[in-house]
């Protein structure tokens, strides 16, 4: 698939960078939502106070909520932009249904967000609002990675795995972890389930994770592609225990009296969810570097298609 | 996009359909979600007027009926209550002080105390009047309510600022509705008994209080001296329950005789 050459756009790849850093502004504009318990300040959807338009008065929970909803209708905006843009300047074929799936993630996110007002935040909506979220912004990153210059002007400098388990399987691994302990710290934190389940897999998160970035580096570290998302996985890692502890301490042993959402365990839970991000899309970066360049485990099951000629 | 894609053959299409089946099964659950929760509504409405179309049991004669008062109490030190930050919204200047457990000099406020048991099978009218529920100050006023099922709850806004109104009940339907400044009252009502429904403003974090919704007219809330009072019942044995916010339920039983007047007081610890 690689083989059939795109020049670098460097518009479309600015834009595709932008609409991830947005994308990443709008996940800390939810959490602000859900730490200060702002989910149903505006009570009606795809309205806001009975109007499209019209901005309310942005105090108390509805500056959260409202905001929320603006960020989301601008990234809904820059994801139209670039599915067409993609569709329209695109050689690579599976790149313009990227673009497509982006675009029908953020639809179904915008129609989570809304089901979820309209039914008073039950725990599962909320909870998968909260895990497609994550979703789309790996979908974001992946779009801005694959139209940058490095990958598509690069020849990838390709190694022969020898490890065992392969080192995509471990990276494919770090991110089926990171999954399971997305949707149970959400479905912790919308209230639909005790803590210790998340708490439990934390470890198992820590383990997998070391295991895989330490074999990477071990092994890879010639290969930037791959060093750099390995460090950064490992060191996002560290942070996000830490912050995991502090959430932990703020909201649950200190704040479970708190008479409203407290400084300490909104920012101590807005930055676990923020670099609980991150640390998704970054194992997701690195396990496409690892197929990309070590890419002999993956190699029997890349489908053999036929590729029509589209260049007209 | 259609005439984009008649020449890529069937590879599209398939995968056009898998993505789009994905999305109409998924939206298939939200709504099987949704209309799961409205059937629950709408059973509610029609079984509530049938339970007001019984006719209340016999009357009680006023001549033989009997009253049970006292003192709620709370033993041990009282815990400073919490200040609330309500910076949030300019508009909101009101008693900044949490008011999960109000003990002035020991004497428990805001606790629900009901007859529990002991009425059988009597059913009692629904009283015309509505009980009304303020917001002012970013407080609501009372912060426990004692309501009748059925019964009107005029819900009014004195704030210069909105307030959405969210009862989380258990047992009944769930609203969340906004009330703009000088809006008018919402009639609002609750066809099932539910003591201690909690209910939140989401503007306004701190906002919470209560509603106790019961099948008779007996109960009262206690008031900052402790106090509470519970007139009209008829001579029988029975069962009161006291149920605070944090503190959670205590029960007690009593017998009265006509014309009684029994106090029955009780302590609360944490
Ligand atoms: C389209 C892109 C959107 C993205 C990426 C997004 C992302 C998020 C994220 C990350 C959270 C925080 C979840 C958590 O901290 O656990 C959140 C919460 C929330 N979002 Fe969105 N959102 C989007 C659109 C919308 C829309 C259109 C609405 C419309 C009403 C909405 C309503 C909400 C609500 C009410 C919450 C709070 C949920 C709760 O407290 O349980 N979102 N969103
Ligand atoms: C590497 C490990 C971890 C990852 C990837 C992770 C990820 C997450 C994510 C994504 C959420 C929020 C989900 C949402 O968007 O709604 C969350 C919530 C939470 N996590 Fe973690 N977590 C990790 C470790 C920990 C640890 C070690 C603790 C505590 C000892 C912890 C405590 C919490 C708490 C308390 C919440 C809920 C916060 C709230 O109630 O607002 N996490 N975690």
């Amino acid at each position: 698939m690689k083989s059939l050459s795109t020049p670098y756009n460097s518009a479309h790849h600015k834009f595709a960078v932008f609409t991830a850093c947005s994308t990443f502004v709008l996940i800390i504009a939810g959490a602000l939502v859900t730490s200060n318990d702002a989910g149903l300040s505006v009570p009606d959807w795809p309205t806001s106070f009975g109007s499209i338009y019209k901005i309310p008065h942005l105090v108390g929970g509805v500056k959260f909520e409202h905001t929320h909803r603006m960020i989301a209708q601008f990234v809904g905006l820059l994801t139209i932009i670039i599915a067409i843009w993609t569709w329209r300047t695109e050689r690579r074929r599976w790149m313009k249904y990227l673009g497509i799936a982006a675009l029908g993630t953020v639809i179904a996110q915008g129609i989570l967000g809304g089901l979820t007002v309209l039914f008073y935040l039950p725990p599962p909506i909320s909870s998968a609002h909260a895990a497609l979220a994550q979703t789309f912004f790996c979908i974001a990153v992946c779009i801005a990675l694959f139209t940058g210059p490095r990958w598509v002007e690069e020849v990838p400098r390709v190694e022969a795995d020898a490890g065992k388990p392969s080192l995509i399987t471990l990276t494919l691994l770090s991110i089926f972890v990171l999954y399971v302990q997305l949707i149970v710290g959400a479905m912790f934190r919308h209230h639909g389930m005790s803590w210790w389940p998340h708490v439990v897999n934390a470890p198992m998160v820590a383990v997998v994770l070391t295991w895989t970035s330490i074999r990477a580096l071990f092994l890879y570290s010639r290969i930037e592609a791959i060093r750099r998302p390995a460090v950064i996985m490992l060191a996002l890692l560290i942070a996000q225990l830490c912050l995991g502890f502090l959430a932990f301490v703020t909201r649950v042993a200190w704040g479970h009296d708190a008479v409203q959402p407290e400084l300490p365990m909104v920012i101590s839970t807005v930055a676990h969810v923020a670099v609980g991000a991150l640390l998704l899309a970054t194992a997701v970066v690195l396990a496409i570097q690892v197929w990309r360049h070590v890419p002999i485990a993956f190699e029997e099951s890349i489908p053999v298609r036929s590729r029509d000629p589209v260049t007209a | 996009m259609g005439h984009n894609t008649y020449k890529k053959g069937d590879v599209m299409t398939t995968k056009k359909w898998a993505a789009m089946r994905g999305l109409l099964s998924f939206l298939a659950l939200a709504l099987l979600l949704g209309c799961s929760k409205k059937e629950n509504t709408s059973e509610e409405q029609a079984t509530s007027p049938a339970k007001e179309a019984k006719t209340a049991s016999a009357p009680i004669d006023p001549a033989t009926a009997a009253t049970v008062s006292g003192t709620v109490t709370f033993g041990g030190a009282v815990p400073k209550p919490q200040k609330i930050d309500m910076s949030q919204d300019q508009a909101c200047k009101g008693n900044n002080v949490s008011e999960t457990i109000v003990a002035d000099s020991g004497k428990l406020a805001n606790v629900f105390v009901y007859v529990k048991d002991g009425l059988g099978d009597r059913t009692f009218d629904v009283p015309k009047e509505p009980v009304t529920l303020d917001q002012k100050g970013c407080q609501y006023h009372p912060h426990v309510l004692g309501v009748m099922t059925g019964q009107n709850i005029e819900i009014k806004n004195d704030d210069p600022t909105t307030h959405n109104i969210h009862p989380t009940p258990k047992d009944n339907r769930e609203w969340n509705e906004s009330q703009p400044p000088k809006a008018a009252a919402l009639e609002k009502s609750f066809a099932r008994e539910e003591i201690m429904l909690p209910v939140k403003c989401n503007q306004h974090p701190w906002m919470k209080m209560y509603m106790s919704v019961v099948k008779s007219p007996f109960f009262a809330v206690t008031g900052a001296d402790g106090k509470y009072e519970i007139k009209g019942l008829p001579p029988g044995d029975y069962t009161l329950a006291f149920v605070q916010e944090k503190l959670g339920a205590q029960e007690q039983k009593v017998t009265l005789a006509a014309k009684d007047s029994k106090t029955v007081d009780i302590a609360f610890k944490q």
